[in-house]
This record gives structure tokens, C-alpha cells and sequence, in this order.
């Protein structure tokens, strides 16, 4: 049987295997090409220049004996956790409110949601400014008649890091609540007039039908919350620069810092490292729920 | 009449003024002075003179509104390195911009077409590694990157930051072409290869008319992104090419000289402009951008 | 002359075998009709068909060519879908010629053969509109153009009236068919209406789990079922089953749940009838009513457990031989739920299946 000409595998659709490339490479050589780079070099002792020179995990034990690197690990858990709870207890009720039926919705969710299209860089700035306590709210308050009132977070370094934490849920939290509000609109009405016929209080109807009908929702916002989490970097150096002192570094500006002012590479891809596994323990179980869960509906 | 009105008859009376509502409208108002004051204090603040800042407190209307702290922050503040305002941020993040958007949705957009419609065995791979990519922390692949873009001889330079910036753009629009062009029925996509269309027949006659909004979408997206972005301004680019949030940075954060409040804050308000005016004329589309990114993310 | 023929097609998705071994010849000029339950393969085997999805081994011919390694475009063939697939912001004329544009058709051409396809779907004054600007009916009309300007031999057409309510669907249904007289193209239209089947067809092809199980005229599809799957599928109200036994061979009897039916003259498919186990398949049309019952060679008094009224007939709900029993009565017809009535049939103008294979015996 004579066949006509079998198109070879590889010419098949070849304009879709061009177009595919831009994709493939960045996905390979950057994204995991890069991050394999980086973290084999945190086993050397580099400093000025990337060395292949091995020597186990002296970095890390460095890393974990710096007083900085303490510090940061500290306040990026102080902060995460804030702001993982603010940002979805502030977004939900905000969403769950926006969801009444109210009059200017779009006027109140546009006012919430601003600060998200702004820099951190802007953010840190303006709340630098706020928090100011020769002008700010501490001066105000004063002025007001109590004499000894104190806040001036920027300046203190036990509680500098919730003056970043004020500004991080200005900017943030508008997205949650946006989120959260998408998926109280996906759900579907008939289970708000069957709450009703059955007289069930509209808060009960949230806490426990809605709720755990918003899962995934929840699980997205904060797998969300938790990367942004973990790369919270402008935002410090725009309203602290990790001060006063040291007392507001995170790890993003350990990193930074280590690799570009100090000459320390070794110590900057350890602790880059140490970020990476930090976003796998979220990463890993989210996946698990998403696409292990995925397979077991099926 | 008035024992008419005793009998369920009609639409049911309506209050306005009920205790509910007083809770909830006061509620949202409050909540929304949290997030309106910051743009008001940058607002005022940028219209005083010093010596007003100094007296009065952040709240308080301008007594005298002056526009020279605007203008100083355009034109001649400084960042330590030189004196020339803003504008010089302001056309560099112009600069970058453009190509920046323009590159990063192109690739995109071919990509997620390629994962909707045509992927071969396995590409399926490719994307799973581009979407874990998108929450990878920078600072892993930041150093190799510096490195690539050395060896290219990009690093520093404005093509250099177009490169990085379309990398780090491509997993959450490449996700956002996907799903859209996902949603386009497949036997849209049937008719078009009977019909003798080929990948980029298809594309550009087919996918890309139907999908203006989307673009839009990412249009917003990579726009306010970009233009946000801080890291990737100071590690690839040198002083004489910086994005406007840097110089930004650099003008409030600088410590020589006594502080301008006021021209600070007209330089920060400069710096939101642009993202605040494409949110607020984009509306919706902005909402959905987000959303749409976000909630498959 | 043979236009399509598909010969050992085998397709396999992974580990899942789709369609299996397939051999199908249509011949120039035939309105092929696959049908069958969703799931079935059928659609799946017009796409390869189409060459829209890659076959995992046999042959595709068309028009006499080979085409299992052709583009879609190269092979001849016009398709229409399901959801019409109009491009939405091409004007019908932009949809219409679309693919002769990608062909490099001169200006004239396309533009003589775009109006005379619009002449015969008379969509002339739709050409400058958006398809979202047309009514269903509108765009299913546009969508056949789109096949008709290609000018090729064949069509195929994916469940294109699924979309449609049902009076549109009849009206277009008598339109393709006048099409199909008109142009004596060869057609092979996938649907799961079997009224759609049943009355465009030349031949159809009933499928299963993707296999043919049965490929043959209308008329033979509903009389003579070639297996038990087949009878049960074609005809509304379903065919009513009986379980039981085939006795004697000279004077051939079925008897089941207490009643004899006498199966004197049946027609076997090949082997003459032999005792066993089966199936004997009656449907509810044949069932005879009133004073004629009497003389069908099987008769029985039944009583009525439900009456649905359809306006031009009456179908009535009830057990015969233990088993349940549904039978079509004329629309004027008086009863009622409790009634006891008379009904008789002709056993052997029933199906008799095999027990264990479910073939026609």
C-alpha cells in the first residue's frame, strides 16, 4: 500500500513548536535552571564572585548564627502571620458587606481596592509620612489633649514591624476583599433562598455553608497573601530601610543586601535558599490539596 | 385608609434609616477613611509650603495652596546624584514601559495559545514549572539572571530589564491567555484548520480579534506592574536608566540636605499617578485582571 | 463508487481505545447518519474523519485519495458543528469565504461562489451581518454555507441541529434533506436524535462503545435489529424485551413468565431457530387494539397501570407475561388507569435474541 508522506514528528505543526520556545527555555533556564544554580552555590564559599568551592553547609550554619538573619526571620513571621489573618478576616468581611445589596458598591470597592494599584515603594513613603511622630498621627493625637500619647512605630524598634504591617494591609487588602467578593458571587443564589425558607440567620449561613463553600477561594488568597509574604522587600526599604537599627529586616533584604552591597554571595544564596524552601512548605501541601484533591474527584 | 394599610397588600414598607444599614454604611464608611486618608495626607501635604507643615498637623487643609512643591519634585529635586527631578524617571520608566508590555504580552499571548490549542506531549510540563515559577521568591533566580544578562551584554541596559521583565511577567499572563483561550469553543478552532488556516492563520485572524478585551486585561496588568516595580529597576538597570520608583526612593530616602515633606509627597503622588489613572479608568477591567489571575493562580 | 471509506481505524487515547478497528464504505451520493448514545465514538470517528484529531492506526480514503496523513483542509471535505462555529467577528460573507481566502482563490470566484451559496440557503441579505446579529437558525444556515462554498464532495455534519428548539430543528431537518436531493453530496451526520436518524438517513450506523454494531438501512435498523442493543436503542417508546425460551424447532415457540407466543413464520437471520434461551423483542407499534385483536395469533387481556395521552396517540403503561409492557394506542382511543383490555400481536414479526451473545437469532 503506497501511504503518502508521513509528516515527520518533528516538522509537524513546526510554526507551534517555534512558537512554544520562548516558553520552554524560560521555564527551563531561568525558572529552574537558575534556581538549581542558586541554590548549589549556597554549598560554596563565594564572596566577590561564584566560586565552585564546596564547603557543605558552613553558609547556612553562618546564616543561622547572624543576629540579622534572626531578626529578619522574626519579623517576616511576625508579619506574615498579621498579615495573613488581617488580610482575610479584613477581606471577607469587607467582601461579605460589599455583598448586601448596598448602594455605591462600585464606589466603596474602588476606594478599598486603590491602594493595590500603587507601588510599595509609594506605600512605604506615604505611611513613612503618616507615621511620622513629629507630624503624624502621634502629634496629632497629642495635640488633641493627650499629652502622653506614643506612636511612633517607624522609630521603635519593638514595634516597627506593624507600622510596615499598617501599610502592608493598606495595599493588600484590596485584593483579598476582591477575591473574596468574586467568590460570594459565585456562589450560587438558590442556597441563600433556601437558608432563608428555612430561617437560618444570615451570619450562620456564612460561618458555616458559605465559608467552607469558599475553600478554594480561601486557599488561593492565601497561597496569595503568603508569596507575597515571603518577597516583601520594597516596602521595607522605601519605609524603614530596615531600621531603625536593624530591627525591620526580613530576608528579602538579607538577600539583597548580602549579594549586592556586601560582596557576601555565599550568605545571599543561602538565605535565598532558606526563602525558597520557606515558600515550598506553603507551595507543596497547596498543590497536594489542588491537584491531589483533583484526582481523587475524578 | 388607614386600616387599609394594616392589611398585607402591595410591596412591603421600606425603611431606609434602619439600624442595619446605619451599621452597615458606617461600617464601610469608616473602613474606607482608613484607605482614603494616606491619598488625602499626600494630597494636602504636597500643597503646603514648609513653613506650614512644620506648624500645622498632616490633616488639616492647606491654608495657602502652592504648586512649587509639585514642580520642584518635577524638575529639580534631588537624588543625590543629580538634580534634575523626576521627569528623568519619568521618561526612563516611559521608556521601559512600552517595550516592556509590548514584548512580555506578545510572548504570552503566543504561548498561552500554543497551551490551549496546539501543545504537543508533555508542554503541559512547561507550564506547571512556569506557574510553581511564579512563586519563587526573585531573589533565587535573581543572581544567574545577572550573570545571563552579563555574559549577553544586556546587563545595565534598557533591553536587559525588557528581558527580565517579560520573564517574570510570563507566568500569570501566560495563564490568563490560556484559560481565555481555553474558553474559546474548540470547534471554533476546528472550522478554522477545515478551512485551511495554519497556527498563525488561526492566531491572528481567529484568536487574536476575539480576545481584545483580554489583551486589555493584560495591558493593565503589565502596565501598573511594571511601572511598580522597584527590584528589578535597581539591579538591572545603572543610575542614568532608572525607573521612576527608584529615583523616588532615592529623592524621600535621601539624607543629605534638610527634608521636603512636601516636595516628597508630590514626587510620591507623581510616581502613583500613572497606575491610579489607568485603575480608575479601567474600572472593571482591572477588577477582572486581577480576579481572573488571581483566583486560578 | 466509493467517496469515504475508513478502513481497521483505530484510535486510542493513551491507554483508552476510542474506536476500534472501524471499517466503514459509504458510497458516492449516500446521507450516512452515525448514531448513537453520547460517549459512543461517533463524533470522535467524524473528527478523524475530518482529520481533526490524529488516528492511532488504519486508513482514512476519501474521494479515492489516501488521506490519513492530509491536513483537514486538503481533504475534500466541508464540516459543520454543533455550535455552529462561526467565526464571531467575521461578517457571513468574511465567514463564508474564509477558507477559499486561505486558499487563494481569486476575488471573482469567491465572491460567485459565496453568492450562490447564499441563493441556495437563502441568506442573501445576511451577508453583511455579524453572526451574532443572526437567530439560531440564522447561523446553522450560514454555518452549512461555509461547507457549500468549499464546493467538495462530502460533508459532515457534528449534531448540527442539537443547538436548535425543536421546531427549527424539524423545519431545518426537511431543509437538509431538499439540500441533500439538490446537491447529491455524500453526507455523514453524526447525531443522537433518532427522528433526525430515522428520517435523513440513506443509511445509518449505530455505534457502541466504538464499535458498529449495526449499519444498514432505516427501515431494516428499526424491523430487523441485528442485535439486542440495536433494538432497544432505535424507536420511542423503547421495544419491549421478554425473557425466556425458544422451544420446539419444526413449530418454533417462545414461552415466558407463563405465556406461549407462537413464533411460526419468523424470518431467522441464518441458522434456522434452534431451543435456547433469548430474547424475544415486540414493539409497541405492533400491538393491536379493539375488535382486530382477537386475530393476532397472540392474545391476551392486560390490565392498565399508567396512560400517558400524546395527542395523536396514546401510550399506555402495563405487564404482560409478568414483564412490563408499553403499547401505542390511536389518539382517540378512551382509557383509563384500572381498564382491562384486550390487545393482541404477531409474535413472529417480533426480534428473537440470543441470551448470551444478544444477537439476532
Amino acid at each position: 500500500m503506497p501511504r503518502s508522506k508521513r509528516p515527520s514528528g518533528l516538522l509537524r505543526n513546526l510554526n507551534a513548536k517555534i512558537a512554544a520556545i520562548p516558553m520552554i527555555l524560560i521555564a527551563s533556564v531561568i525558572f529552574v535552571g537558575c534556581t538549581v544554580w542558586t541554590v548549589v552555590h549556597s554549598f560554596t564559599k563565594s564572596r566577590l564572585l561564584p566560586k565552585m568551592d564546596f564547603v557543605g553547609l558552613d553558609q547556612y550554619e553562618r546564616l543561622w548564627s547572624t543576629r540579622r538573619w534572626l531578626i529578619s526571620i522574626e519579623n517576616l513571621a511576625i508579619y506574615g502571620l498579621c498579615m495573613l489573618v488581617l488580610s482575610l478576616v479584613i477581606g471577607f468581611v469587607l467582601a461579605a458587606l460589599l455583598d448586601q445589596k448596598i448602594r455605591f458598591e462600585n464606589t466603596f470597592r474602588s476606594i478599598i481596592l486603590f491602594p493595590f494599584a500603587l507601588s510599595f515603594v509609594v506605600t512605604g513613603l506615604v505611611w513613612q509620612w503618616i507615621l511620622n511622630p513629629d507630624f503624624g498621627i502621634q502629634f496629632i493625637v497629642r495635640n488633641l489633649g493627650w499629652e502622653s500619647f506614643t506612636f511612633d512605630p517607624l522609630f521603635n524598634p519593638e514595634i516597627v514591624i506593624f507600622g510596615v504591617l499598617i501599610a502592608g494591609v493598606w495595599q493588600g487588602s484590596g485584593l483579598i476583599m476582591v477575591l473574596m467578593l468574586a467568590g460570594l458571587r459565585g456562589i450560587d443564589g438558590e442556597i441563600w433562598k433556601a437558608s432563608r425558607i428555612d430561617g437560618i440567620p444570615k451570619w450562620k449561613t456564612y460561618l458555616y455553608v458559605v465559608i467552607p463553600m469558599m475553600r478554594p477561594v480561601f486557599i488561593t488568597a492565601l497561597v496569595l497573601i503568603a508569596s507575597g509574604i515571603v518577597k516583601v522587600y520594597d516596602l521595607i526599604v522605601a519605609q524603614t530601610k530596615g531600621g531603625p537599627g536593624i530591627a525591620s529586616e526580613v530576608p528579602a533584604k538579607y538577600v539583597m543586601d548580602a549579594m549586592f552591597s556586601k560582596q557576601n554571595l555565599g550568605q545571599g544564596f543561602a538565605a535565598s535558599t532558606m526563602m525558597l524552601v520557606s515558600v515550598l512548605i506553603i507551595l507543596i501541601p497547596y498543590a497536594y490539596l489542588e491537584f491531589g484533591g483533583r484526582r481523587r474527584d475524578k | 385608609m388607614t386600616s387599609k394599610s394594616l392589611i398585607p397588600n402591595g410591596p412591603r414598607p421600606r425603611r431606609v434609616i434602619t439600624g442595619r444599614n446605619i451599621m452597615l454604611y458606617g461600617t464601610l464608611i469608616l473602613v474606607c477613611l482608613y484607605y482614603v486618608l494616606p491619598l488625602y495626607v499626600m494630597v494636602v501635604t504636597s500643597l503646603k509650603g514648609m513653613p506650614e507643615i512644620r506648624m500645622g498637623n498632616i490633616f488639616s487643609p492647606p491654608v495657602e495652596v502652592t504648586f512649587e512643591p509639585w514642580v520642584k519634585a518635577w524638575s529639580t529635586a534631588c537624588t543625590g546624584l543629580n538634580c534634575d527631578g523626576l521627569s528623568r524617571g519619568f521618561w526612563n520608566s516611559i521608556q521601559i514601559l512600552l517595550p516592556s508590555v509590548a514584548v512580555s504580552i506578545i510572548v504570552a499571548s503566543v504561548s498561552g495559545y500554543f497551551l490551549a490549542n496546539w501543545k504537543f506531549r508533555g508542554a503541559e510540563v512547561f507550564f506547571t514549572i512556569l506557574i510553581f515559577g511564579a512563586f519563587i521568591p526573585y531573589q533565587v533566580m535573581i543572581y544567574p539572571i545577572v550573570i545571563l544578562l552579563r555574559e549577553a551584554g544586556l546587563m545595565g541596559k534598557l533591553s536587559g530589564l525588557v528581558v527580565v521583565h517579560t520573564i517574570f511577567g510570563m507566568p500569570i499572563l501566560t495563564l490568563l491567555f490560556r484559560n481565555y483561550f481555553t474558553s474559546v469553543p474548540e470547534e471554533l478552532f476546528k472550522a478554522a484548520r477545515v478551512d485551511g488556516a495554519g497556527f498563525w492563520g488561526i492566531y491572528f485572524r481567529i484568536m487574536l480579534p476575539m480576545s481584545l478585551p483580554i489583551f486589555v486585561v493584560a495591558m493593565i496588568l503589565q502596565i501598573t506592574g511594571i511601572w511598580n516595580d522597584f527590584l528589578f529597576g535597581v539591579i538591572f538597570t545603572k543610575p542614568d536608566i532608572y525607573p521612576m520608583t527608584v529615583q523616588l526612593n532615592n529623592i524621600v530616602n535621601s539624607v543629605q540636605g534638610v527634608k521636603e515633606y512636601n516636595v516628597n509627597m508630590a514626587a510620591t503622588l507623581l510616581t502613583g499617578l500613572v497606575p491610579l489613572t489607568i485603575y480608575f479608568i479601567s474600572g472593571k477591567l482591572f477588577v477582572r485582571g486581577i480576579a481572573s489571575g488571581a483566583v486560578k493562580g | 463508487m466509493t467517496t469515504v471509506a475508513v478502513k481497521d481505524l483505530t484510535l486510542e487515547f493513551g491507554a483508552v481505545r476510542v474506536l476500534d478497528q472501524l471499517n466503514i464504505d459509504i458510497p458516492q451520493g449516500e446521507f450516512l447518519v452515525l448514531l448513537g448514545a453520547s460517549g459512543c465514538g461517533k463524533s470522535t470517528l467524524l473528527n478523524c474523519i475530518a482529520g481533526l484529531l490524529d488516528i492511532t492506526e488504519g486508513e482514512v480514503h476519501i474521494g479515492g485519495r489516501n488521506v490519513t496523513w492530509e491536513e483537514p483542509s486538503d481533504r475534500g471535505i466541508g464540516m459543520v458543528f454543533q455550535s455552529y462555529a462561526l467565526y464571531p467577528q467575521m461578517t457571513v460573507e468574511g465567514n463564508l469565504s474564509f477558507g477559499l481566502r486561505n486558499a487563494r482563490m481569486p476575488k471573482a470566484e469567491i465572491t460567485e461562489r459565496v453568492q450562490r451559496a447564499a441563493e441556495i440557503l437563502q441568506i442573501g441579505p445576511l451577508l453583511k451581518r455579524k453572526p451574532a446579529a443572526l437567530s439560531g437558525g440564522q447561523r446553522q444556515r450560514v454555518a452549512i454555507g461555509r461547507a457549500l462554498v468549499r464546493d467538495v464532495d462530502v460533508f459532515l455534519f457534528d449534531e448540527p441541529l442539537s443547538n436548535l428548539d425543536a421546531k427549527l430543528r424539524a423545519d431545518l431537518r426537511v431543509e437538509l434533506k431538499l439540500l441533500h436531493q439538490r446537491l447529491k453530496n455524500t453526507m455523514i451526520y453524526v447525531t443522537h436524535d433518532q427522528v433526525e436518524a430515522m428520517t435523513l438517513a440513506d443509511r445509518i450506523a449505530i455505534m457502541r462503545g466504538g464499535v458498529v454494531q449495526q449499519i444498514a438501512s432505516p427501515d431494516e435498523i428499526y424491523n430487523r435489529p441485528s442485535n439486542k442493543y440495536v433494538a432497544g436503542f432505535i424507536g420511542s417508546p423503547s421495544i419491549n424485551f421478554f425473557e425466556g425460551r425458544i422451544e420446539g424447532t419444526d413449530s418454533p415457540r417462545f414461552a415466558s413468565g407463563g405465556a406461549t407466543f407462537d413464533l411460526t413464520g419468523y424470518q431467522t437471520a441464518g441458522a434456522p431457530l434452534r431451543p435456547g434461551e433469548g430474547w424475544l423483542g415486540i414493539r409497541p407499534e405492533m400491538v393491536v387494539t379493539g375488535p382486530e385483536a382477537a386475530s393476532q395469533p397472540f392474545t391476551t387481556t392486560c390490565h392498565v397501570d399508567l396512560v400517558e395521552p400524546m395527542g395523536a396517540d396514546t401510550l399506555v403503561w402495563s405487564h404482560v407475561a409478568g414483564a412490563p409492557f408499553r403499547f401505542r394506542m390511536s389518539g382517540q382511543a378512551r382509557v383509563t388507569a384500572g381498564d382491562d383490555i384486550t390487545i393482541g400481536f404477531s409474535p413472529a414479526e417480533g426480534s428473537l435474541f440470543d441470551k448470551q451473545t444478544e444477537n439476532r437469532l
